[in-house]
């Protein structure tokens, strides 16, 4: 009874979200208020219908009714609650179906906060979310109906991956889809803007924060599965340019790029173009992200549905929502941007140079995931393009990106002085050059010249975040507000991913080694001893655990127990990597094979600053919250309040 | 104006692409092996582990191998298909039994019937890997003068042996008086 209560609650949240979607946008068009006034009412009802869907399907995971063929797949009665649930969105259908509910919340969430905006540019937005949740629901209910009952029932499922048994994937599939979908949001302003024709400087304003909020999501989302693949997946690596993987960075880059690009439209009035292709950008690579994940188009670990009808239906919803944004745009984007402009050095040049930077680094990567899948459609064979290729079109951009990054910071609206900027920056890069090439060579000695580099840069963003925080620390500098501290913040944390990163990949010692019981290997500083092997039992597997005690000059450091799994329901072999995590290294141990006569195979991995990865990330959400807290975005604009949005003026701060 | 039509030019462009990507099998690769000479092999005979089989004691005559184990679901799926393309071809159909328990296999024989001319065990993988075998089930069909045919991933079905490997076979021989 359950999971038909949940299928009707989905067919009904369809019917409201068509309500949603048609009315509010059809009565703007035309001037009906009645129509205009369905959108927030309709919203919410969508909301509770998808909410009452998802927890239908929650529930039969707890309760283990496999006579629903998707829980039977994606479950079993040996595992534990908190995977039960996780494994709601384990699977496909369920995923999707956790892709809808976030959607409805995120619409829900504009209809609650955003009372200063008005109310025809409201019922626009709401009404273009609508639209894009009703695709997706009919999607989920023609293709990938998780409410499928199953007959004969079976006595237990078929369990949950146990790639996916793991605290990080419970909540990095939520986390990541927040982000995607929170794109539809800035995607939604965009559209409605260019429904009404009219995009000022306050647009911009309302827009931001919604941005920022689904660019913090998106980012931990990532960073959650970067750090699930580093210790799960047991190869010790951290970033793989995976298609799948690409697929949330690119809208990640064209995310970041739109943060930049709205700030110049809500400072300064210009950019409108590019601000908009920018947020039809960023949502698109999201769907497109889905559709490259979900079609089965490009294969790759992640890719666990491959079925022709699914990604022609996608391919059909993304001509609609994306064809169909790019029209209106090269309909109504001629007639935005105005002429006026800026000096060559001004802050808009940094920012604009910034976002042709970020574009061209998500474009590189686009062309690179999508290769193989040109050259197969025209006949020339089948290619795979690898982390060698990816690596350098990311970093040929990005590295004058983060040198442009600590100037631009520094340099005022309109027009500014290059010597001004200079004379503040001395100061700044004295710093920033000493301690990025002493300190590492110090410590870990002379590897090569874009080691150096990269130190260079980490140490420069740094840097120059710190200035302005610390001139107001000794009383000399303006006041900052929550939006300069969250950039300061979040650049400050890029650094820090920086410099992570260039340790990592610059000084990281990766070796593959044959131990016999009770003998030891060195490996950089640290001289590990295999101890011996012990069978240990799991809730739902059963592993051969290893202890392996690692010692440094003769003290000991820790004792770590790297496993070998073996679920019992699917019979898989997993590798549970152990790590010694300190903010300067990780050690890293991975069990490999028993080679007979007492000896096991090892993958003994020593990765310096690794830890600044995922602390440098932290910082840079941290900073999106901090900016997003602003007081000016709670700010109502009461001249606008009641206003349609042509007569929307624009008073800036 | 013509700037501002650019995006929806590109985007039409990718999904052509697209909807082409669709309609190919993202799982097809295809064997290197093809057309070249058949890795060579030696290797104990399942029915009897003391005496061994190899290329050169099968060759001169068309034959299939089929790479199989009991730890392989899809081998269990096509091993009713093997069965009746046995029954029906004169094509003798070799077993590579891949990193296998041989009691098993050799209990996975009795109980679901042998298709096989004869089975070989390949222990440790190894002529697995000269074969390029990155899963079981695959089947190969290999020539007269020991060329590679052709090489099918994935569970067989009659069906397919119908149509890739009967004409694949009738050529061979009309190739060869």
């Amino acid at each position: 009874m359950i999971p038909e209560i949940g299928l009707l609650s989905l067919i009904i949240a369809l019917c409201l979200a068509f309500a949603q979607g048609i009315l509010p946008l059809v009565g703007a068009q035309t001037g009906k208020p009645a129509w205009v006034a369905v959108a927030i009412p309709a919203a919410a009802g969508h909301a509770v219908f998808v909410a009452i869907s998802f927890i239908s399907l929650t529930w039969s995971f707890i309760a283990s009714d496999f006579s629903v063929w998707y829980v039977a797949m994606n479950s079993n009665t040996e595992l534990p609650l908190m995977y039960r649930i996780a494994a709601v969105w384990g699977g496909h259908e369920g995923s999707l179906l956790l892709w809808v509910l976030l959607l409805a919340f995120w619409a829900l969430a504009v209809a609650a906060f955003s009372r200063g905006i008005p109310t025809l540019l409201r019922a626009r937005i709401l009404g273009v979310m609508g639209l894009i949740s009703a695709g997706f629901m009919m999607f989920v209910l023609f293709t990938s109906n998780p409410f499928l009952r199953l007959f004969p029932v079976p006595l237990n499922g078929n369990d949950l991956n146990p790639l996916l048994q793991d605290p990080a994937m419970a909540f990095h599939p939520p986390l990541l889809y927040t982000g995607y979908v929170g794109f539809s949001v800035a995607f939604a302003f965009a559209v409605a803007a260019m429904l009404s024709g009219t995009i000022d400087r306050q647009w911009a304003r309302w827009a931001r924060p919604w941005t920022t909020m689904a660019w913090m999501f998106l980012t931990a989302g990532i960073v959650l599965g970067s750090w699930w693949a580093y210790y799960e997946l047991g190869w010790g690596g951290w970033w793989f340019w995976d298609p799948v993987e690409n697929a949330s960075f690119m809208p990640w880059l064209l995310g970041t790029a739109l943060i930049h690009s709205l700030a110049v439209t809500e400072k300064r009035g210009l950019f409108k173009s590019v601000t908009l292709l920018l947020a039809i950008g960023a949502f698109s690579l999201s769907l497109l992200g889905t559709f490259l994940v979900r079609s089965g188009v490009l294969v790759s670990v992640h890719a666990f549905a491959s079925d022709p009808t699914r990604g022609l239906f996608i391919l059909i919803y993304l001509a609609v929502v994306v064809g169909g944004a790019l029209s209106l745009y090269a309909w109504r984007a001629p007639n935005l941007d105005k002429e006026v402009g800026f000096k060559p050095f001004s802050r808009e040049t940094f920012l604009l140079l910034n976002n042709i930077l970020l574009t061209a680094a998500a474009g590189l990567i686009l062309l690179g995931t999508l290769y193989p899948l040109v050259l197969d459609a025209m006949n020339l064979g089948k290619i795979s393009v690898g982390p060698p290729y990816f690596e350098t079109v990311f970093i040929i951009p990005m590295l004058p990106m983060v040198v442009l990054m600590g100037v631009g910071m520094h340099t005022v609206w309109r027009s500014a002085s290059a010597t001004d900027v200079m004379r503040r920056l001395r100061m700044a890069v004295i710093i920033t050059v000493l301690s990025g090439i002493v300190i590492p060579v110090l410590v870990w000695g002379w590897n090569s010249l874009l080691t150096v580099v990269g130190f260079v840069a980490g140490a420069w963003l740094i840097v120059s975040s710190l200035i302005d925080p610390v001139r107001r620390m000794m009383g000399k500098g303006p006041r900052i507000t929550r939006g300069m501290a969250g950039m300061q913040i979040a650049h400050l944390g890029l650094g820090l991913c920086v410099l992570g990163i260039t340790a990592t990949t610059s000084f990281n010692i990766e070796t593959d080694q044959r131990i016999v019981r009770g003998e030891s290997v060195v490996v950089g500083d640290y001289t590990i001893t295999f101890d011996g092997v012990q069978m240990v039992n799991g809730p739902n597997y059963q592993a051969i655990r290893a202890d392996m005690s690692v010692t440094r000059a003769g003290q000991p450091v820790t004792v770590l127990h790297p496993e070998k799994r073996v679920y019992a329901v699917q019979d898989s072999p997993m590798t549970e990597a152990a790590i010694d995590s300190k903010l300067n290294r990780d050690l890293f141990i991975a069990m490999g094979d028993d080679l007979g006569d007492g000896s096991w195979s090892f993958r003994i991995q020593y990765k310096p600053l690794i830890s600044f990865l995922w602390l440098g990330s932290i910082v840079m959400v941290l900073g999106g919250i901090v900016s997003v807290t602003d007081r000016r975005y709670r700010l109502a604009a009461p001249a606008t309040r009641q206003a349609p949005v042509q007569a929307a003026t624009v008073k800036s701060t | 104006m013509l700037r501002f039509s650019f995006p929806i030019l590109a985007f039409v462009a990718l999904l052509g692409v697209f909807l082409i990507g669709l309609q190919r099998d993202p799982t097809y690769v295809p064997s290197p092996l093809i057309g070249k000479p058949a890795p060579v092999f030696n290797l104990p005979l399942l029915s009897d582990e003391t005496r061994s089989l190899g290329t050169a004691d099968i060759q001169g005559k068309i034959y299939a191998l089929n790479v199989w184990a009991t730890w392989c679901p899809g081998c269990r799926q096509e091993h009713q298909a093997l069965m009746d393309i046995a029954a029906r071809t004169d094509i003798p159909i070799y077993g590579l039994n891949w990193k296998d328990d041989p009691d098993a296999a050799r209990r996975w024989l009795v109980q679901l019937g042998d298709p096989y001319a004869a089975t070989v065990m390949d222990l440790d993988g190894r002529v697995a890997i000269d074969w390029g075998v990155y899963g079981a089930p695959e089947t190969f069909l290999i020539d007269a003068e020991g060329i590679v045919l052709h090489k099918h991933i994935a569970p067989i079905t009659m069906e397919i042996w119908t149509t890739d490997f009967v004409p694949k076979i009738i050529a061979a021989r009309a190739s060869r008086p």
